[in-house]
């Protein structure tokens, strides 16, 4: 019964001719966008908690988007024309705003039931080895879970695993992580033209490969690093140096032949530890001062990591939402605080310190299969 | 591996079903075929030599031979018997057969007998419900499977192999 | 006798064969379209006889055509969906198999309404003997003129190929199939935008199930207004029904839509009645993923009307106490069957099925796989029925494509009307490997509610 109505309850993405200037109601909160716009951009403008978290979603990459569907968000209304409401929950980031829509995202409870649904079924096959993991402070997922997730799992099946796969010198794959936002495999298309991974087998089983050991090295394969929500993919040349929220990001540039050469280091002292493209609130790469985006090379990203290599800016503004900025930084800027405004001047939020549940240390991650407790992590330790 | 200019023919053929430049469309047709021609599974030799007939990238041939469950990625057994097992079939008796195939050969779904003539695999709807229980016997469905069905099967299947 | 339009020939000898199709007045439709009418006007007829996509969801197909981008210089095109492969159904299979230039003559008459010059026929894979029948009729076609450059001297071209799939039920899905016939993996495509909009290669695209494409013949013979006269209300025509499960004579019927379900049941001219003198317990109407029925609600009504085999009754009491006509799947299960056993097998085919793009379906589909066998095993929890029950509500409406719904349903049916004998499985582990909780009370009949 796959065969379904040509037009189904997704809503209409019609764009108007003349550039006049779309009203969009979200949350309450009323903002003015052109046509062509998705919900979650608009959403982003207004920002703060009104904006859905999105996982899969990346604006510089064409096609993404429409598939974690913790984006989802109600339609009160579809269109000062047309103001039924739709019938199911819209993928945000690939549903267009109209002229007079309205939009409920945290003020619905469907939104809310929907999403929590969405983060558990992301939840269950994950390893939740944050403890262990580089990506903890900067993962999409662990600030999603916090906000979305249940205190215990109603899972009680083993977690899947995959085989370690290696993706050449710079790049760590850790499948049992990965989502499957599929922003990778956009990037490799769309920033390399020379695709070698993508995702193979399907259903539960699919998984991010190459299929027969490839290794990428691509002069921009590095920036599938940036784009991975989750802590899938990491950088080796980085791998267990330090927790995120231990280093202190700093914008720098240096004359680069390949890219902008615009990027942030993440340092400890002098010490260059990590290079990553510059990043906007929302966690997506930004555009240069030249106006393109900021992807960055593999040479700046992996191999110049002393401070000598780089011209340093100054601090970096950090202003993400999520537990890195629970980091005392100089230049941190809180993301604008739209909760109060929704919720009637109520702040049911509270942030959890990932710096008590934080540990560096040593453990070869992939040994440990299935979920990662604090008692596998522990026996790994003692067996090192 | 290297097609004859007879069979690149046979390759071009599909790949005149499609406007310039959609030859990408062909990768299904072209992968049966190739498998076919491979002793019925798909190498990664033969996926390269598909992408290189294609045109393409290996990765795009990889991603689609893992997706569909036609194709093969291990060598298989001579007779491959395809058991389905949903529900209509089952209704049916489709336990009773895999439970028989067990008791002649000693093979469970999944494995191949250690002569390597006979692998058991069960699968899902064929459509061909209304017949049921069934089976996909290479190209072909053997349906309304009985116990002396099955015997006969076997029988056929070492035949074949001698 | 119903009568029959699509399969009343399908079994004079020879029919597979061009000769005899066209000695029994085949190819009639391509021949009064393109000399006496302007595509539009075969769309109107189309229009006009109500013909409901016969694929699952039964949408008007005139009102599709209606919806096809028409942009100057840029092809169009049709692609027939024949790959059937929701559980239940082999009807598309049973017509292509005896009668296929019925669907190669409907192709090549929709082709023209539409303006497509290269349409496509995309069937499953592992029916490879078909797709080698249909190659012969396209082939008889050619030859005779009915296929290729200005055909019939009417100006219009056309031509068809058929192309196979590989095993994927997700293809099922237009835009999946789309997808798979570019050549790639079978991922449904986000919408907007729509395949009329953007379709094969970004062109506008009208998909279409293969039943649906050869009621064209009929309803362009004899006038939509004819075949519309056939059927109860909405639903207007006739309906392939694939029977199958615990009946005497499961098989492939064509029906018109104004018999009742029992009469479908029971009489000798369809299915005959239960096998082995047994009593019906549960029937799944229309293919695995509408909603499971108990015989009480099967032949009634929950308002004690008399159901029908149409579009209207099928589906009559909503989701509480209706099902679907779908894909015209028709399941009979006996007093032996178990509901959990056979909803589990359900679970599993989806989770098997699913693209893994999205996270509900991926992720939701494999866990309800893994509690209905814990509860089929004798090991499940009274929880696990409430979180099975969350599951799907939490996958229903929340996918992508429609293989999120027809995963949820079976469950969330399956719960809604059997949920005794889910319990007795948790209450009963030991009895419940051995045996099963057999008919109960779902054939007694039920009491009905006096409007007040
Ligand atoms: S590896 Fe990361 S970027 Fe790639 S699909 Fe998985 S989660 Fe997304
Ligand atoms: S961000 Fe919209 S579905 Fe993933
Ligand atoms: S269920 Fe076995 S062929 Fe359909």
């Amino acid at each position: 019964m796959l065969q379904t109505l040509p037009f189904g309850g997704d809503g209409g993405g019609y764009m108007a001719d003349e550039k006049k200037l779309f009203t969009v109601t979200i949350d309450n909160i009323t903002v003015e966008v052109e046509p062509g716009t998705s919900i979650l951009q608009a959403a982003r403008k207004i920002g703060g908690d009104v904006a859905p978290p999105a996982m899969c979603y990346y604006t510089k990459l064409k096609d993404s988007g429409g598939k974690c569907r913790t984006c989802l968000v109600e339609v009160a209304a579809g269109s000062a024309a047309d103001p039924r409401p739709m019938p199911k929950l819209v993928a945000s980031c690939r549903t267009n705003v109209m002229d007079g829509m309205v939009v409920k995202n945290i003020t619905s409870d469907r939104v809310i039931d929907a999403r929590n649904g969405v983060v558990e079924f992301l939840l269950i096959n994950h390893p939740l080895d944050c403890p262990i993991c580089d990506q903890a402070g900067e993962c999409h997922l662990q600030d999603l879970s916090y906000e979305h997730g249940k205190g215990a799992s109603r899972y009680e099946f083993k977690r899947r695993t995959f085989d370690k796969h290696d993706l050449g010198p710079y790049i760590q794959l850790h499948m049992t992580r990965c989502i499957l936002c599929y922003r990778c495999v956009y990037t490799a298309d769309q920033v390399t033209n020379e695709r070698k991974h993508g995702i193979l087998m399907r259903g539960d089983h699919s998984e991010i490969a190459t299929y027969i050991e490839k290794s990428l090295e691509n002069d921009f394969i590095g920036n599938v690093i940036d784009v991975c929500p989750v802590g899938a993919l990491t950088d080796r040349t980085f791998r267990f140096k330090n927790r995120v929220w231990f280093t202190k990001p700093v914008d720098a540039h240096c004359n680069c032949e390949k890219c902008s050469g615009e990027v942030q280091l993440w340092m400890r002292g002098d010490e260059v530890l990590r290079v990553t493209a510059r990043k906007d609130e929302w966690g997506e790469v930004k555009d240069t001062s030249k106006g393109e985006t900021g992807w960055i090379c593999n040479t700046c990203r992996f191999e110049r990591k002393k401070a000598s290599d780089w011209i340093i800016e100054g601090p970096s503004q950090i202003n993400r939402h999520s537990v890195i900025s629970q980091g005392h930084y100089e230049n941190g800027v809180k993301p604008n605080e739209t909760i109060k405004k929704v919720m009637g001047g109520r702040d049911p939020k509270l942030l959890m310190n990932i710096k008590d549940v934080s540990e560096v240390n040593q453990v070869e991650l992939s040994e440990i299969k299935g979920a990662a407790t604090s008692e596998s992590f522990k026996q790994l330790k003692k067996g090192n | 591996m290297k097609f004859s200019d007879d069979k690149l023919k046979q390759v071009d053929e599909m790949i005149s079903h499609y406007p310039e430049g959609k030859h990408k469309s062909a990768l299904l047709p072209l992968l049966h075929f190739v498998q076919k021609e491979n002793g019925g599974w798909l190498s990664s030799e033969a996926m390269d030599y598909t992408a290189e007939l294609l045109k393409i990238a290996p990765i795009e041939v990889y991603e689609v031979a893992t997706f569909y469950s036609m194709y093969n990625l291990q060598p298989v057994g001579k007779t491959i018997f395809e058991v389905c097992q949903t529900g209509p079939c089952m209704l049916r008796g489709s336990d009773g057969i895999v439970d028989y195939i067990y008791e002649k050969l000693g093979i469970k779904p999944g494995q191949t007998t250690a002569d390597g003539l006979f692998t058991l695999k069960t699968v899902e709807c064929l459509g061909a419900c209304g017949y049921a229980p069934m089976m996909q016997l290479g190209p072909d469905y053997r349906e309304h499977l009985t116990k002396e069905k099955i015997d006969a099967l076997i029988a056929e299947g070492k035949t074949k192999a001698n | 006798m119903g009568r029959k339009i699509l399969l009343d020939k399908a079994h004079i000898e020879g029919i597979r064969h061009y000769d005899v199709y066209r000695r029994e007045g085949g190819y009639r439709s391509v021949e009064k379209a393109l000399k006496t009418m302007s595509p539009d006007a075969v769309t109107e007829e189309v229009k006009k006889s109500g013909l409901r996509g016969r694929g699952g969801a039964g949408f008007p197909t005139g009102m599709k055509w209606g919806f096809l981008a028409k942009p100057e210089g840029v092809p169009r095109y049709l692609v027939v969906n024949a790959d059937e492969s929701e559980p239940g159904t082999f009807k598309d299979r049973y017509l292509m198999e005896f009668i296929p230039h019925l669907l190669i003559e409907g192709m090549i008459t929709a082709s023209y309404a539409l303006g497509s010059n290269v349409s496509y026929i995309y069937i499953r894979g592992e029916y490879w003997w078909v797709k080698e029948i249909l190659e012969v009729a396209v082939q008889e076609a050619r030859n005779a003129g009915w296929l290729g450059k200005n055909i019939l001297g009417s100006g219009f071209d056309c031509d068809i190929f058929v192309q196979p799939g590989a095993g994927a039920y997700i293809c099922g899905e237009e835009t999946a199939l789309i997808e798979s016939l570019e050549g790639k993996r079978g991922n449904p495509r986000i919408k907007p935008p729509f395949p009329a909009v953007k379709g094969l290669w970004g062109c506008p695209t009208v998909v279409n199930n293969v039943e649906t494409i050869a009621a064209v013949v009929p309803i362009v013979n004899d006038g939509g207004d004819e075949y519309a006269k056939i059927g109860i209300g909405k639903s207007t025509g006739t309906k392939l029904i694939s029977a199958c499960g615990n009946l005497n004579k499961p098989g492939v019927y064509e029906i018109e839509m104004n018999i009742s379900v029992e009469e479908f049941l029971y009489s000798d001219e369809y299915c005959g009645g239960i096998a082995n003198g047994k009593r019906l317990k549960a029937c799944i109407p229309g293919g695995s993923s509408v909603p499971i029925l108990p015989a009480n609600l099967l032949l009634k009504t929950a308002k004690g009307e008399t159901r029908m085999m149409t579009y209207e009754s099928l589906s009559d009491g909503g989701f509480a106490t209706g099902s679907m006509m779908g894909s015209g799947g028709f399941i009979a299960m006996d007093e032996d069957q178990c509901v959990v056993k056979h909803t589990y097998t359900l679970a599993r085919f989806y989770r098997h099925e699913s693209c893994g793009q999205c996270s509900p379906c991926r992720e939701g589909t494999g866990w309800m796989e893994k509690i209905l066998l814990n509860i089929e095993n004798g090991k499940g929890k009274m929880s696990d029925i409430d979180l099975l029950w969350d599951i799907q509500r939490k996958i229903e409406g929340n996918t992508i494509c429609p293989l999120g719904d027809a995963a949820a349903w079976p469950v969330a049916a399956a719960i809604r009307h059997f949920r005794d004998e889910f319990e007795w499985h948790v209450t009963n582990p030991t009895d419940a490997l051995k045996g099963n909780y057999g008919l109960a009370n779902y054939a007694k009949p039920l009491e009905i509610a006096v409007a007040p």
